[in-house]
């Protein structure tokens, strides 16, 4: 029986290959999300695509992959002209995609999830002769993953090594990764680009990976491509480019907002204190283990941790979603029990990862969504029940103009809306009014530029006026322009606690990685 | 020695001989539900799969005499019906459970109206093994005469398990069951693998009806089934989707049914009713003892939910 030959139906040629995309375009319904884009990759380099949200660089790899069908334009794999329509095409002939989202099966193990992904799968699975072919091929790697561990065991990290070695184990010519290092540590980032380039430089692969992060583009890539609402901005040397060369091809002549100022000191009085707080997963494990911390007023505490250690938990139970299994959390000094009246009481606002799914009810129109704090009192209700949907309306109204909500009205529903502006929705209901206490978790995720400036300037607002703000975020950059004061969470606990000021990248890194 | 010096013994042979007996039906329909719900989909159309089971494979055992070419006529009617759910939901925005309730009503109702004319005649029944030769006492011998489907059951169980984890099949159908992206991504056609699955399950369910009419002692009838269909289903979440769990809960659901009629056996007809309602309030109890307000339930396929 054949062993170990990933993937026959490939050309008998190994190693890098290249890669061009002439002319495509793509149209969904009313909205042109690829207008005549060409892509040029060489073989055995390393190519960033960069862009900005909804430039089409998702859309762009994915036609290629033969995940959706271009409407023009055309797909050369070694300068042969090949229609791809569909994955397995694209993997017969040796390109493989690291998704976005998580494309492993979380009921099975890392070993089971590797060999499902060849394409010659037996039907009856010898286990002995694929362990031996798994760790002969694991010894070739700088990391390893558990092979026998489940993957939905796994850490947000190790799950994307998994995707990416799963890559590598299939002899991929081609590999495309759509922000591959969004869940990695710095150091794990590297750790992960820098074996890619050396494949590269070894002529064993060519990478194209999406990317916002201009450190790994000057660390990593030999060449970049950028994309602006659908069309081709520009592409180039890595090494004839500037950063701002950059970000003005993502940007184009659009002007940022200058950073908000930081005004006034942290007050004396603790908003909100936390104290040996421990709280359970979906799966009953302990998922924050012992945390305490204080918020003075007027003052960001940034949560920094990779994603999965145990900040959603936190989140959600200060946001009353999930049961506290002991420990406390209050508000001014008093006890929080997380009901509606104690949110009211305290001025307590939530903006959660996910708005649309955690703070929205997709199907309900924008003025109702934007009046769920207060919809059953004056001037929305009368005595409580009677509700007046012109109230509603107009409340509405003003807060889609003064946070540039973009909706068709205040009518539409929510859910039709784009991240962005949900996530503008969510904040102008949370921080509209007076705001005592906040608490953010990853605030601008999938936002463009010129909305993360706008969405740090209203946070910080909310501080200069004296709320206590929370704020939980993967983004070290984000959390360095904001927090006052920084704390990095991990497996569960608190590991590492200072002021902004004598932060250094490097330590909070390694903290973030448990060492 | 005679049958009633055999005494209280009684009870506990009898309860076993009750647990092989009834739990048959279960064991099918629930290892056939296992393999549906595995791919992803709820089929709670197997009541009427059953019925169905049990009218054509009873129709077709009178027919051409021979039982077993009922036990497969049972099973292909039992496929159709599964592919029948599985293409209807394969259209968008169609809830399987939706569609399973309503295929549970067309099967009941069909074989009804198809087999009137099969409520009379005697048709041929499937062979026993009579694993208690080795006794003197009728009592053991009949508790140990131990129906054929049953032991292809015992054997099929263990077997499911190890084809989930060691078949290209058992793979991808877990796959596609738990994760639709890593189905798409792998490039497999998720409609056509619930399909085979839902199809595989309705077999089952067939074959499991095919038991109610042509074992012991076996006739067609419109009152035969009591609800085994549904509350096999409810058996695969109890059983958390292992096949071999499938077969102890099975077993233990059958046992609880005979508890009333083998105390009633020796006397103890006291509670009758209290006790036929056994194997419900045991499911009942399990739940609430295994069930967590903070966890959700482990082993359950990723894709399978209520709200699609």
């Amino acid at each position: 029986m054949v062993m170990f030959v990933p993937d026959p139906a490939a050309p008998p040629a190994t190693g890098a290959v290249s890669l061009e995309a002439l002319g495509m375009g793509k149209q969904f319904g009313a909205l042109k999300a690829l207008d005549d884009v060409t892509l040029k990759v060489e073989a055995g380099s390393f190519h960033a695509l960069l862009g900005e949200n909804g430039a089409g660089k998702s859309t762009l790899v994915k036609c290629i992959m033969g995940y959706y069908t271009p409407d023009q334009g055309q797909v050369m794999v070694g300068n042969h002209e090949q229609p791809i329509s569909s994955p397995r095409m694209a993997h017969n002939l040796g390109l493989g995609m690291v998704y976005q989202h998580f494309t492993l099966v979380p009921d099975m193990t890392v070993a089971e999830n590797l060999v499902l992904a060849r394409t010659d799968l037996p039907a009856v699975i010898d286990w002995k002769a694929e362990h031996a072919g798994l760790e002969a091929f694991f010894a070739t790697m700088p990391f390893r993953v558990p092979l026998d561990r489940k993957v939905s065991a796994l850490a947000a990290g190790e799950k994307q090594k998994t995707e990416i070695l799963k890559q590598l184990y299939l002899k991929r010519r081609f590999l495309i990764l759509d922000e591959p290092t969004s869940v990695l540590t710095p150091a794990e980032a590297d750790e992960v680009l820098g074996l890619l380039r050396d494949m590269t430089k070894a002529g064993q692969l060519t990478v194209l990976t999406i990317t916002h992060k201009f450190r790994e583009v000057f660390a990593f890539a030999d060449n970049v491509t950028v994309l602006r609402r659908g069309k081709f901005a520009g592409s180039g040397k890595v090494a004839d480019l500037t950063a701002d060369d950059m970000a003005k091809m993502m940007m184009g002549e659009q002007k940022l907002p200058d950073p908000a100022p930081r005004t006034g000191v942290p007050g004396e009085a603790t908003r909100l204190a936390i104290q040996t707080l421990n709280v359970s997963d979906d799966a009953g494990n302990p998922a924050v283990k012992g945390i305490s911390l204080q918020v003075r007023a007027g003052e960001i505490l940034g949560i920094a941790g990779v994603s999965g250690n145990g900040q959603r938990e936190l989140v959600e139970a200060i946001a009353g979603q999930r049961d506290i299994k002991d420990g406390a959390i209050s508000l001014h000094g008093q006890s929080f029990d997380g009901s509606r009246k104690a949110m009211k009481q305290h001025k307590l606002s939530c903006l959660p990862e996910e708005p649309l799914r955690n703070a929205c009810v997709a199907k309900m129109s924008v003025a109702e969504n934007l009046a769920f704090r207060r919809f059953d009192e004056e001037p929305f209700a009368a005595g409580g029940w009677w509700l007046k949907p012109g109230a509603f309306k107009e409340a509405a109204r003003q807060i889609i103009a003064r946070y540039r909500v973009k909706t068709p009205g205040p009518e539409a529903a929510i859910g039709q809306l784009s991240g962005g502006n949900v996530q503008r929705a969510v904040l102008g209901r949370e921080i509209g009014g007076e705001v005592n206490v906040l608490v953010a978790a990853n605030p601008c995720f999938g936002l463009d530029f010129a909305a993360v400036a706008d969405i740090h300037g209203q946070i910080m607002a909310a501080r200069n006026r004296g709320a206590a703000v929370l704020l939980v975020s993967e983004d070290l950059d984000e959390l360095f322009e904001l927090s006052d004061r920084i704390a990095v969470m991990f497996s569960g606990r608190i590991v590492y606690e200072d002021a902004i000021g004598n932060a250094d990248l490097t330590v909070i890194g390694r903290h973030m990685a448990g060492h | 020695m005679s049958g009633d010096l055999l005494g209280w013994w009684g009870v506990p042979l009898a309860v076993l001989a009750g647990a092989i007996r009834v739990s048959t039906p279960f064991l099918f329909v629930s290892l056939g539900e296992c393999i549906t719900e595995k791919s992803g989909r709820i089929n709670l159309g197997l009541e009427g799969t059953l019925v169905m089971g049990a009218m054509s494979g009873y129709a077709v055992s009178y027919l051409s005499g021979s039982p077993w070419l009922g036990v497969l006529a049972a099973g292909c009617a039992g496929a159709v019906f599964g592919i029948l759910h599985a293409l209807i939901c394969s259209l968008p925005r169609v809830n399987d459970i939706a569609v399973g309730i309503a295929l549970m009503l067309f099967g009941i109702g069909l074989a009804f109206f198809l087999g009137k004319p099969f409520i009379q005649p005697q048709a041929p029944n499937l062979p026993s093994i009579p694993f208690g030769w080795w006794s003197e006492n009728a009592q053991v011998r009949d508790a140990l005469r131990v129906n054929a489907l049953f032991i292809i059951g015992v054997i099929l169980a263990p077997f499911l398990l190890w084809a989930f984890r060691n078949t290209r099949w058992g793979l991808i159908l877990r796959t596609v069951g738990d994760s639709a992206d890593a189905a798409l991504a792998l490039g497999y056609a998720i409609n056509r693998v619930r399909m085979f699955a839902t199809a595989s399950g309705g077999f089952l369910a067939g074959v499991g009806g095919s038991f109610l009419s042509l074992s012991y002692p076996g006739s067609w009838s419109e009152g035969l089934s009591s609800g085994q269909g549904i509350t096999a289903v409810a058996l695969v979440i109890f059983a958390r989707w292992n096949p071999m769990l499938c077969f102890w809960a099975s077993l233990l659901f059958g046992g609880a049914a005979a508890l009333g009629p083998a105390l009633q056996s020796v006397g103890i007809t006291q509670g009758y009713y209290l006790f036929n309602a056994a194997p419900y309030m045991l499911t009942l109890l399990i739940m609430i003892l295994t069930c967590s307000r903070d966890r959700t339930l482990a082993g359950a396929p990723g894709e399978l939910g209520v709200t699609r």
